[in-house]
């Protein structure tokens, strides 16, 4: 039976749509101190080659060694050696939703996934725990080139295009979260979009952290070759639980000469997730990465979008959106790296902080010298709907290059009593008035969103200030 | 039948006292005019009616079609049948007037999406105003007289029992003056009640109250016919004294 979108929508949250946790069997599970042994178990598992077991345990060696990021808060609170590591559910993957078993289909389809996936996708991966149990891509798609497997399948099929780019955009010892992930990356997709193939819908994949005290770490990696186009939309959800769950998930995007890259984040996850992203772009000349990052749900959330401009002319617009609603913390941001002439970047962030939430932006723009005539615009908006919540911005520009134009705005805006009895003299109650202001205040950045996503995130905010989402 | 009965009201605003037993009787389908000098309470008037929260009832009540209002929510109030036009409509970024004008109609009408937006477009061609204004964002960069006329046009899609116009003439130029009172003078015609608020007059060259309020320091302190208001233009405020003693 499937749901309808619409029903879902009203449910309240995405959260309480899976509702509690369902059984289902597991077929492997790791857990424990995170040694050799684990990883070379996991490793045996997936039937690697041997050169990504070493690049699993050279980032081990990394992660050891590494220090805790001084700026991390939450994160003591996860004890990274109780955490299942991987988790296999019971099932190979399949591409049709029919073939997966019940108890993991029915959590797909509270979310009406494959109703959506029907209806405008060109293509979709599903992740549940640390393995891809679905992937499917329309036919027309496969026959012009396009690859999209799962990550552990490309390993296995394309080592020598995997190789070339896995790891080397978003390197293991960059910090100590990023090693860890080197290390257990386990789901996730591949996808390779040939020379001058433009993708009309997008392909979207969709993470799900089944089980409590797990961690997730999928690996994304996304190369789209000279002149081509392709927009890919990623969701992620779970289910409450008692325990934490952390997430800690790369995306890694390769955007050589001419192509465009959309990447879209849609991340709803329960509230006791903490979430932990490393994403990064390498753009190429004239080439265009545009990041959508959208965090609505978990307890705590570090993401900052990165581009590399790295050709002459490569171009960037990162949209950051963050919603704390409650006790919860978001620290968003996006960095920028320009390293050729002409390159141009557009950094809007937009925060919302209410019931006591917390927003931090921290942003990097950096110009290196010979980045002759680069532009760059960075614009943070803070939106506080109350006494209780609240905003940070950290803001950080760095040029060495002096025909380099930067230009940063920053505004932070409270929620006036004159808009919402304005509002209400209008017949639209408090919660309505705030959904509505809130979705004003992010418009800008919706008007880039494919119909069908607009019209979900507007639900899911509505949600978020209506009395029986959120926090109430 | 009174549309309108406020008795005795008395309002504070933090710890000053605004209003000091104020008593109005609006009938229905009347045209009421409140004029007085800045300062004297009158927006405090028409926001205390729509049920702004700054405003702090101390004594008194409002009695609108028989019922107590003086504890209503202003939704509540607007879905009952009252409608204020603002002296200084707020901006709301990112919200699209057309979607925002269903919007409304839906929450005080009932009325549909298909249903309104053919109400809407019906109304803009029937008052003269730019299609263009209903692809805009709520009352943002809009000059004096558009957020005015956004009012209106607002008014006159909802058709209100009793309409508040809180200095509807205000920061308008004589052309807008026009358009505004004529949607005034339309309301009034189809039975809306009015209670409007003035500083200057200068819009009562196009309608024709029946009665005509004068508000000081709190009080209404006269209340006649037209003949009120060109004494004011004469003699200005200060006039009233002698007329009251």
């Amino acid at each position: 039976m499937t749901t309808k979108l619409e029903d879902i929508l009203k449910a309240g949250s995405l959260e309480e749509i899976l509702g509690t946790a369902l059984p289902y069997p597991k077929e492997i599970e790791l857990k424990g101190k995170i040694t050799k042994d684990v990883v070379k178990e996991l490793s045996k598992i997936k039937n690697e080659p041997e050169w990504m077991l070493r690049h699993r345990l050279k980032s081990l060696e990394l992660f050891e060694k590494l220090p805790m990021p001084r700026w991390i808060v939450g994160i003591e609170e996860l004890d990274l050696e109780n955490l299942v590591l991987y988790s296999k559910p019971e099932v190979g993957e399949v591409r049709g939703w029919d073939d997966l078993p019940e108890s993991i289909r029915r959590i797909y389809e509270r979310l009406s996934i494959p109703e959506i996936e029907k209806k405008f996708l060109s293509g979709l991966t599903a992740v549940f725990d640390s393995e891809s149990v679905y992937s499917n891509l329309k036919r027309e798609f496969e026959e012009k080139g396009i690859i999209m497997l799962p990550m552990e399948e490309a390993v296995r099929k394309y080592p020598d295009l995997v190789k070339k780019y896995f790891g080397k955009i978003f390197p293991a010892g960059e910090h100590k979260f990023s090693a860890l992930h080197h290390a257990l990356w386990s789901g996730g997709v591949f996808v390779y979009v040939p020379k001058n193939v433009k993708i009309t819908f997008p392909i979207e994949a969709f993470f799900v952290i089944g089980s409590a005290m797990e961690g997730q770490f999928e690996h994304t990696l996304l190369v789209a070759d000279e002149n081509s186009y392709i927009h890919f939309i990623e969701g992620c959800s779970a289910p409450m639980y008692k325990g934490f769950s952390f997430h800690d998930g790369m995306v890694e995007i390769y955007a050589h000469k001419n192509a465009i890259v959309k990447f879209t984040t849609i991340q709803n996850w329960s509230r006791n997730v903490i979430n932990f992203n490393n994403k990064r772009a390498i753009v190429e000349e004239n080439a265009y990465v545009e990041w959508i990052e959208g965090s609505i749900g978990s307890k705590i959330t570090y993401t900052y979008p990165s581009s590399v401009l790295k050709g002459e002319g490569a171009r960037t617009t990162q949209y950051v959106v963050s919603l704390s609603n409650g006790p919860y913390l978001k620290d968003t941001g996006a960095k920028t790296f320009h390293l050729a002439p002409n390159t141009s970047s557009k950094i809007v962030s937009k925060s919302i902080s209410a019931n006591g939430g917390i927003n931090i932006y921290r942003g990097l723009v950096r110009v290196i010298k010979g980045a002759k005539n680069s532009t760059s615009t960075v614009s943070c908006d803070s939106l506080i709907l109350d006494e209780k919540s609240k905003a940070y911005t950290y803001p950080h520009n760095q040029s060495d290059e002096p025909s380099a134009n930067l230009i940063h705005e920053a505004t932070t805006g409270k929620l006036s009593q004159d808009k919402l009895f304005y509002l209400s003299s209008r017949g639209i109650r408090e919660e309505e008035a705030k959904s509505l202001i809130v979705l004003g205040f992010i418009s800008e950045i919706l008007e880039g969103l494919p119909f069908e996503y607009v019209e979900v995130l507007k639900r899911v905010i509505e949600l978020e200030f209506s009395e029986v989402g959120g926090v109430g | 039948m009174y549309m309108l009965i406020i008795e005795n009201l008395k309002v504070k605003v933090e710890d000053k006292d605004i209003l000091k037993r104020v008593n109005l009787k609006v009938g229905d389908g009347e045209l009421h005019v409140i004029m007085g000098p800045n300062g004297s309470g009158k927006s405090t008037l028409a926001l205390t009616i729509a049920g702004h929260p700054k405003y702090n009832i101390v004594e008194g009540r409002m009695i609108f079609e028989g019922e107590d209002i003086t504890s209503l929510k202003p939704e509540e109030r607007a879905k009952r049948g009252i409608f204020i036009s603002f002296q200084h409509p707020v901006e709301i970024e990112g919200v699209k007037i057309l979607l925002f004008l269903q919007r409304v109609l839906k929450n005080l009408k009932g009325i549909d999406e298909v249903k309104a937006y053919e109400l809407i477009f019906g109304a803009i061609k029937e008052l003269g105003i730019d299609e263009s204004m209903l692809q805009r964002q709520l009352n943002v960069g809009f000059s004096g007289g558009e957020r005015k006329k956004l009012e209106m046009l607002q008014a006159y899609l909802v058709k209100p029992k009793l309409l508040i116009l809180d200095e509807p003439d205000s920061g308008v130029d004589v052309d807008s003056l026009k358009v505004i009172a004529g949607i005034i003078n339309r309301l009034h015609k189809k039975g809306t009640s009015i209670l409007l608020i003035t500083h200057y007059g200068r819009i009562l060259e196009y309608l024709k109250p029946q009665v005509v309020h004068v508000i000081k320091e709190g009080k209404l302190v006269a209340s006649g016919g037209i003949e009120l208001v060109n004494l004011i233009e004469e003699r200005g405020f200060s006039a009233l004294e002698e007329v009251v003693s």
